[in-house]
Order: structure tokens, then C-alpha cells, then sequence
């Protein structure tokens, strides 16, 4: 394709028919398409056809809705907006499916006009992290930002725009995306659910204005709020309206005493003549999906905050659970009633003594409290011995996710890698931590009979590069004076020569500060010969590390497709190698395919929270990166496990990998890097060599 | 030698260029030290101290652990020598060692060895940080025997009842492997210090700096959402003695947000998303 004329409306018919083949019929040809295309330059034609490919992976459809947009999008934008407007179409499509996907391509005009105010735009990733934080901050209670087209929340998320450009400059956008976190936290915060919203409004002729008016007065109600808690935030959110003119009839509303009940009542008298705030900022109030959420935040609240105090009582009684005596009660009382912020600071009393909740208990009472107001009578009875405690089992079992309907909650998001894109396709992978279901126990000490020679061997090595303390002597600075040095100085000073300082001995420990995550390949195609080498591998690295002293875990992968990407728990970095590590590594057994990407996302996310000098993520491996769908085999594969290596590579880990795979050669050195790699080509040599190969990386 | 220091609220009248000079082990702190209670530590203290056990403090960094050794100090009146433990104090720091002079070698006395002669409160600060060997050497002192071993010396130090050991211990940001022996913790009283109240937290503020109560009350709010922050992007939420820098900025007529953003936000952290997010909750503030 270097020509530089433009192809033909036949060529193009031909490329297009090709491409596009499986959405084309005989009603939908490519011609048309193809006579779009035709007059345009060559550069814009190949840019075109190249994109054209690469979201046929991803979706025949999505492709031919490109393909018919395209010409009118390359019109108003420059090929980077370009690329951007298609990365923003098929992100959209991993998210929301095919239907948004080519509303994306479709609506050509809005990116163009949003992407011509990008200088000055905010979009929602900016801010993410910074308002995340500050939210934290604000509230005792955790809650979580989302996107949605108009800014509400739940109680326990808040949505808000994907994107805000109403002011010429990023700072004030900025601001804008403050404000209405401010404003929708506020809403949790002072209570606007407090009260049932939509029964509230039922009553009006018409219910969807009476919610507008009372999210305005609520509106109000909580700008008095955050004027009196967060005076500066409120100072300048003044600047931001234009006009400063509030109904005089919501004055009452300012009054700090003010709640939802006061909102509620003031609606029935300004109904009839009130306009409802025109902000195009302004949140929206979602009553039902807020009272739903809280329904399940109170009930599970109570009961954790019952069996909390079941806790309190059972340490106070020493360990034995027994229901309290009459008379033996738990009760509140306001630490300081005086202060104005006063909620969250109660003090917990049991008999009349004061006893101090942990963390976790106040954090409950606290958001108890912003719920309710208050900390009910009937909430101050302990869960009863035989009573039902929810938090006994653990509230995400990732096992028993399989087993009931599909849903994601409880497990990891990890990118992916399109190498085709050059972009990140955004919590494409699931993954979940399992246990390993134990083996035998035999297995550990048959492996250890069999290769009974080889393991002392091994100790031996490995003992003689254990770190052991060295004398140093003739130090400026040391725990004891180096007599020799000082006899030999004194000589020296005798005949009228320098004196050295040099005249301690110091002892020096050369401390392994050293972390290694062994990943091992639990794929399918470990079966039979190579999981028995890789498992009585482990056993003897197992003993040899445990001689050498360095801090080590196992982990297995497998998986399938990007929704089901697993990670099995062998040995954490803060378990020992008991028994139960023992039974675990014989109960490896070969699993599905290998999605390595998301493994090595996850265990170099567990490996950066060690601390050590040195970190090494080691692969067993016995093949290329595979998976049963979305073309994960080959090159994509490869290029996303490159990408997760870099990575990892960028937090300061080394990686490393250990296969049996003859053909490595043609992959292992993109992915790993030239050296970072080796081949054990015999595997029934595999236990014997991965120590050896371990003690030359890492002594 | 590890850092050893003696402090002293006095107002010295010395010269301006000359730092006053002190004798550890001789120097009493003669100016109560500003001491807020927080529960019944003195209490405690005050008995550790007569029935002779050593104490440990708790608490996370800035809480007041060290301004209670020195309150105790005062009020026992007895000197108070301070160990700044690090990873490289080895146990001949604290017990002392040979040195050469004059063709002959002398024994000088470490800062523990002279804590147990002139029977004074010695204070090992962050003692996690020390090398596991060198707490070691602190063990027969510790427990009821009370003495400190010279082995290189030949001499065994017999505690007088006046001596006490102390050391603090930050539990909140230790890592895994910065962990506290059993065998060394386990000869202690522990008092765990914490934050105060919002009450009192501010009646130290405004004591300690001379801020307005306005002014106090918001800084302690801005507090209360960095701990909010704590395992959410910060080790350690703004400890007292942040907010006692930030008000003492303000006194001076520092603009607040400049005040916070120097004394509380850029010495929490380095991450510029949380730094711009304790900004912003400062500016929200004030």
C-alpha cells in the first residue's frame, strides 16, 4: 500500500466486501460505503481500512458502522481525534454493548463538539482519583464515584457527568465536579433520604414536578449545610451562580436544625408558584433506588452492629458467649452535646462503663447515625448465642459465585492489553482468588524419598548462601577496636606517620532482603507428566528456600475467557510451609487455559505490597498465553502478557521465566526480554533444575 | 554514637549564636512541659514507676508519646535522656565502648549505661527500628533483675529505683518484618496513646499556638478527614503535631490554605492526586 493514489471505488468494493463480509447481504452492499470512501485521500483511505481490521476483532458490526461513519469523521477531525473517537467507540461497546458502540460512531457531531472544547473539558477519569479521595475524606462512609448522564446517587455510590465543560477553563470544570460531589455527599450526609421521597410527592397532581421542587428546596437546605460545615467550598460555590436570589419563604430552610421533613413540608405552600432550579449541574434525586439501598444498608448494619456488641460482651466475659444477665445493657450517650458536630461521637456504655468500640463498630454507629439520626433502642441489644450472625460466613464466597447467578461482585478488574488498539480495554478481566483443593499428604514426602540424594545436595548449596555475618575490619566506625589496626597505628605513630582513624571492626550481616512469587501454569495442558514435574519442583524449591531464608509464595493460574480468570492460593508470602502448604501443592491439579495477563497483573499487585529489596515474579510455564475465546491466542495473548510484564516491570519486579515449551524461543524473548527466560527441555529434569536455576538468579 | 539529646523548654539567655550546652544526665527539665491528659496514663506511669516495671508507649507518629516522657520527666524529677533508635545503633551505642586517648584505651559510658548510673528515665524513640540483636541487650534490664550488662567492660550496672526504661512504638505504619520481639514486649506496661478529642484536641491547638477557635475548629475537621483517608492512599492520618504547625503558620498570619497545604498536606504524602485531594479539602474548609 505504499502507492500514493487513491484506491478505486472497485478496490475499495473489493477491500470493504472482504472485511466486512459476514454483516454484508444483499440488501447491505459495500458499494455505497465504498463510493464514500473513494474520494477521499489515500493516508485517510488506509487509515480507514486499518481500523476497519482491527474492530473486526473485536465486532463485524461495530467495523461496518465505522466503516459507514467514517468518511463524514474524518471530515471534522484530525487522525489523533480520530483514533480517539474510535478507542472512545469501542470502549463503549466492551462496556455497554454493541447499541451504544455505534451510537458513538454515529453521533459524530457530539464528540466533535466535545472533542473541540477538549482543552478546556474535564472528563470523569480526571477527577476520579482526586474526588475519590476527597470524598473519602469528607465522609465516615465509604462511597464509591460511577458515571451517569445526570448526577445522583444511591447512598452509596454518586454518579456523576462522564465529562463537564460548561466553563472556559479546566480549573473551574474542575470545580464544577467538586461541587456537585459536595452537593450529592451532602444528600447522604444531612439526611435527604431520610424521609420517603416518593410518598412525599405521590401526592401531587404531578409527582415528577413535586420531586424537582423538593430537590430544589433540598438543595438549598444542604448549601446552608455545607456553608456551616465546609465555609470555604460554600464561599466559592457562591461565585459560581448568577443569581443569588433564594424564595423568601425557604429561609427556614438555612437554619442548621433544618432536615427533610422541613423541605417536605415547606412543598405543599411553594408548589404552586415555584420554579424548580434551572443549574445544569444540579444533581437529580432518585428516591427509589436511594431507599432501596439504604433498606439493605440499615438491616445489615443493625445486625453487624449487634453482633459487634455480641463481641464486646463475650471479651468482657472472657471468651465465653453467655446471654447477658438483666440488668446487663448496653446504652449511648453523646460524648460532647455541646458541639455542634457532634454526630458520631457517642460513647458506647456497657453497665454504665464506658467501653471503647473498635474501629470497625464506630465506623457502623456513625453511619447508623447519618441514617437515622440516631442510634435506636432495639439496636443496642447484643445478637443473641443462638441467634443468626450474618458475618459468620464470609458475604463473598468468590467459590459460590459459579453457583448462583452470574455477577461480578467480590472479585478483581483487571485491564487488558489490545495490542491492535495500542489501548487498555478497561476491567476487561475478571478474576477471582480459590483455594487449592488439598491433595494427598503423601506426596511431599514421596517426592522428598525419591530425590532423597538431590535434597541434601540441595540444602547444602543453598546453606552456603545463606547470609552469615562478616567481621569487617579496619572500619572508621565498628562495635569493637580492631587491635591489629590500632597496634599497627600506634607503630605508625611511633615513627612519626599518619595516624588512620581506620580502627574498628564492624560486623556486617549481609542480609537477603528478597521476595519471590512462583506463578505456575495450571492450564489444561499440564496434564499428567508435566503437573507431576511441576509439582514436585515446587516441593524441592519449597525446601530449599525454606534452608535459604527468603520470603516466598505460590500461586497457580488458570482460567476461562476474560470473565472467569483464576488465581489459586498455594502459599501466601505470610504463610509457613506447614503441612497445609504441603497438601496444597499436591493438590495442584490442571485446570483450563491460560489467560497470563490478568495473572501477572494480580500477583504483581500481591508482590508490591512486600517489602523488599528485590522482587521476582517466576513463571513455570509449559506454552504461549492461550484462552478458549476472544482471540487471546497468539499474538494478542502474547502482546497483553508483554504488556502485564512491563508492568510489573515498572513497580520494580523482576520477571522471570522457567518453561518446557521447545518452541519459547519464538515468543519468551519478546515477552520476558532476552535473558529473562530459560528452557528446561527434559521435564522429568524440571524438579531439579528450577532450584538450580533460582540459585543462580538469585544468589 | 546515636543522637542522644535532652530537652529543654527553658529560655536560654545565652548567647545567640551559641546553642546551649547540656549534660544529659544532670539536666532536669525545669518548665513544666505543656501536657494534656489523655486518660489515666499519668496514673499509670506513676505506678509503673514506683513498683519499678519499664513502660511502653503506643501510639501512631505525633500523638504526644514524647511530650508525655517529658511531662514525666518533670514531674519525677529525674533526667531524661533520649535514644533516636535507628537500624545501624548497635548494642555498643547503648552500653557504651573503648575509645583510645592519651596512648590508653578508655571506657566511655553509652547513653543507657549512663541513664542506669545517674538513676534517670531513658527514652528509646521508634525502638522497632533498632537491630533485633541490640534490644537484646536491654532485656535484664528490663525485667526484675535490673541490671545492665558491660561484657566488654566487665562490669554489671545494678539499676537504682530512681532508673526507668521507656521506649515508644508506632504499630500503625510498622511493616511486617519492623515487628516488636515478644520477648522484649512482653517485659513492658504498654500505654497506648492515641489522638485526643476533638475537645481537647483544640484546647491543646489554641494553648500550644494561640489560634483563634474558629480557626482551631476547622483545622481539627481538616484532621478528621485525613484519618478518614488513612488505608485509603495515606499511611497516617495528620497527627496533633501537624495540626500544631499548621495553627502556629496561621498565627502568624500564613493564609490558612497555604498553611495547611505546607504543614499538613505535603507532609502526609508525595502522591499528587492525594495531595491535590487534601487541597481541596482544606480549601473547602477555609
Amino acid at each position: 500500500m505504499a502507492s500514493s493514489f487513491p484506491l478505486t471505488e472497485a478496490e475499495l468494493d473489493d477491500l470493504l466486501d472482504y472485511l466486512l463480509g459476514p454483516v454484508l447481504s444483499s440488501r447491505r452492499t459495500a458499494a455505497p460505503l465504498a463510493r464514500l470512501l473513494a474520494p477521499m485521500e489515500r493516508h485517510l483511505q488506509d487509515f480507514v481500512l486499518h481500523w476497519i481490521e482491527i474492530i473486526d476483532r473485536t465486532n463485524y458490526e461495530l467495523a461496518y458502522q465505522f466503516a459507514a461513519a467514517a468518511p463524514q469523521g474524518l471530515a471534522q477531525l484530525d487522525i489523533a481525534s480520530a483514533e480517539a473517537w474510535i478507542i472512545e467507540a469501542m470502549d463503549t461497546y466492551d462496556r455497554e454493548g454493541l447499541y451504544r458502540g455505534s451510537a458513538v460512531f454515529k453521533n459524530i457531531g457530539d464528540f466533535a463538539e466535545r472533542s473541540g472544547e477538549a482543552t478546556e473539558a474535564v472528563s470523569f477519569a480526571d477527577v476520579t482519583q482526586v474526588l475519590q479521595l476527597f470524598v473519602c475524606g469528607l465522609s465516615g462512609r465509604r462511597l464509591v464515584l460511577d458515571t451517569a448522564p445526570r448526577p445522583y446517587t444511591d447512598t452509596e455510590t454518586l454518579f456523576l457527568p462522564p465529562r463537564i465543560a460548561l466553563l472556559p477553563s479546566r480549573e473551574e470544570n474542575f470545580f464544577i465536579y467538586k461541587v456537585i460531589t459536595s452537593l450529592l455527599w451532602a444528600q447522604g450526609r444531612f439526611g435527604t433520604f431520610n424521609a420517603d421521597l416518593e410518598a412525599a410527592c405521590a401526592a401531587y397532581e404531578d409527582p415528577g414536578h413535586a420531586l424537582q421542587l423538593l430537590n430544589t428546596l433540598e438543595t438549598i437546605r444542604l448549601e446552608a449545610c455545607i456553608s456551616r460545615t465546609l465555609p470555604g467550598l460554600a464561599r466559592e460555590m457562591q461565585k459560581l451562580r448568577e443569581t443569588n436570589t433564594i424564595d423568601a419563604r425557604c429561609a427556614s430552610l438555612a437554619a442548621s436544625a433544618a432536615t427533610i421533613d422541613d423541605s417536605i413540608a415547606l412543598l405543599s405552600q411553594v408548589y404552586a408558584d415555584m420554579k424548580p432550579m434551572q443549574y445544569s449541574y444540579a444533581p437529580v434525586l432518585q428516591p427509589a433506588q436511594a431507599a432501596a439501598i439504604r433498606k439493605a444498608r440499615l438491616a445489615k448494619e443493625k445486625n453487624d452492629f449487634q453482633s459487634a456488641l455480641a463481641q464486646l460482651l463475650e471479651e468482657k466475659n472472657g471468651g465465653v458467649a453467655s446471654q447477658p444477665p438483666a440488668g446487663e445493657r448496653f446504652s449511648l450517650k453523646p460524648a460532647d452535646p455541646s458541639a455542634e458536630n457532634s454526630s458520631g461521637s457517642y460513647e458506647l456504655k456497657l453497665d454504665g462503663k464506658p467501653v471503647a468500640p473498635p474501629g470497625n463498630v464506630t465506623q457502623i454507629m456513625d453511619s447508623i447515625l447519618q441514617d437515622l439520626g440516631e442510634i435506636p433502642e432495639e439496636y443496642l441489644v447484643a445478637a443473641g448465642d443462638g441467634g443468626y450472625r450474618q458475618n459468620q460466613r464470609s458475604e463473598h464466597d468468590p467459590a459460590d459465585v459459579w453457583k448462583g447467578t452470574y455477577h461480578e461482585e467480590g472479585a478483581f478488574f483487571y485491564n487488558e492489553w489490545d495490542s491492535k488498539r495500542r489501548h487498555y480495554r478497561k476491567n476487561w478481566c475478571v478474576l477471582r482468588e480459590l483455594d487449592v483443593h488439598p491433595g494427598s499428604t503423601g506426596f511431599v514426602e514421596t517426592t522428598l524419598v525419591k530425590y532423597a540424594p538431590q535434597v541434601t545436595q540441595l540444602k547444602r548449596t543453598f546453606e552456603l548462601l545463606r547470609g552469615e555475618d562478616r567481621l569487617l575490619k579496619k572500619q572508621s566506625y565498628g562495635d569493637d577496636i580492631d587491635l591489629d589496626a590500632v597496634i599497627a597505628a600506634y607503630a605508625d605513630m611511633k615513627s612519626g606517620m599518619e595516624l588512620s582513624d581506620r580502627l574498628f571492626v564492624k560486623r556486617h550481616k549481609a542480609e537477603r532482603d528478597l521476595a519471590v512469587m512462583f506463578m505456575v501454569d495450571m492450564s489444561g495442558s499440564t496434564k499428567g507428566w508435566i503437573n507431576d514435574a511441576e509439582r514436585e519442583a515446587l516441593v524441592m524449591l519449597c525446601e530449599a528456600l525454606e534452608v535459604l531464608g527468603d520470603r516466598y509464595a505460590i500461586y497457580g493460574f488458570s482460567g476461562i475467557t476474560r470473565k472467569r480468570c483464576e488465581i489459586f492460593r498455594i502459599k501466601r508470602f505470610d504463610e509457613i510451609y506447614d503441612d497445609a502448604v504441603k497438601t496444597r501443592i499436591a493438590g495442584i491439579a490442571p485446570q483450563d487455559y491460560t489467560r497470563m495477563g490478568a495473572a501477572i497483573r494480580h500477583l504483581t499487585m500481591l508482590l508490591t505490597r512486600v517489602e523488599a529489596r528485590t522482587k521476582l515474579l517466576i513463571t513455570l510455564s509449559d506454552g504461549k498465553p492461550d484462552d478458549y475465546s476472544d482471540n487471546y491466542r497468539g499474538e494478542y495473548g502474547i502482546e497483553d502478557t508483554r504488556q502485564a510484564l512491563i508492568e510489573a516491570h515498572r513497580s520494580g519486579i523482576r520477571p522471570f521465566c522457567i518453561t518446557i515449551d521447545r518452541e519459547a524461543r519464538d515468543y519468551l524473548p519478546h515477552m520476558y526480554g532476552p535473558v529473562n527466560w530459560t528452557l528446561v527441555d527434559d521435564v522429568t529434569r524440571l524438579p531439579l533444575k528450577v532450584s538450580d536455576i533460582y540459585r543462580r538468579l538469585a544468589t | 554514637m546515636p543522637r542522644t539529646s535532652s530537652t529543654s523548654r527553658s529560655v536560654t539567655k545565652a548567647s545567640p549564636l551559641h546553642a546551649r550546652v547540656l549534660k544529659p544526665e544532670s539536666h532536669l527539665i525545669e518548665k513544666e512541659p505543656y501536657y494534656e491528659p489523655l486518660g489515666d496514663e499519668i496514673a499509670l506511669f506513676d505506678a509503673a514507676y514506683a513498683s519499678q516495671i519499664p513502660v511502653l508507649l503506643k501510639g501512631p507518629t505525633g500523638c504526644g508519646k514524647t511530650r508525655f516522657m517529658e511531662y514525666m520527666a518533670w514531674r519525677l524529677k529525674r533526667p531524661l535522656i533520649t535514644v533516636s533508635c535507628h537500624d545501624d545503633l548497635t548494642a555498643s551505642d547503648l552500653v557504651g565502648r573503648y575509645l583510645i586517648t592519651n596512648n590508653e584505651t578508655v571506657w566511655v559510658d553509652g547513653p543507657l549505661a549512663r541513664a542506669v548510673r545517674c538513676g534517670g528515665i531513658c527514652y528509646l524513640d521508634e525502638v522497632v527500628e533498632a537491630r533485633k540483636d541490640t534490644t537484646v541487650v536491654i532485656h535484664p534490664l528490663a525485667d526484675d533483675r535490673r541490671i545492665l550488662p558491660m561484657e566488654k567492660h566487665g562490669e554489671l550496672l545494678q539499676a537504682p529505683k530512681e532508673f526507668v526504661l521507656t521506649m515508644s512504638y508506632n504499630p500503625g505504619y510498622q511493616s511486617v518484618l519492623k515487628e516488636l520481639k515478644q520477648s522484649t514486649r512482653q517485659r513492658f506496661i504498654a500505654i497506648e496513646f492515641n489522638y485526643p478529642g476533638a475537645a481537647l484536641e483544640k484546647k491543646i491547638i489554641m494553648t500550644e499556638t494561640g489560634l483563634d477557635e474558629g480557626g482551631a475548629d476547622k483545622l481539627i475537621r481538616l484532621a478528621h478527614m485525613t484519618r478518614n483517608l488513612k488505608g485509603n492512599g495515606l499511611d497516617e492520618g495528620a497527627s496533633t503535631r501537624l495540626l500544631v504547625h499548621a495553627a502556629k503558620l496561621m498565627a502568624r498570619g500564613i493564609a490558612p490554605r497555604t498553611a495547611c497545604s505546607g504543614a499538613i498536606a505535603e507532609a502526609l504524602t508525595d502522591d499528587p492526586e492525594m495531595l491535590r485531594a487534601i487541597d481541596e479539602l482544606a480549601s473547602s474548609l477555609f
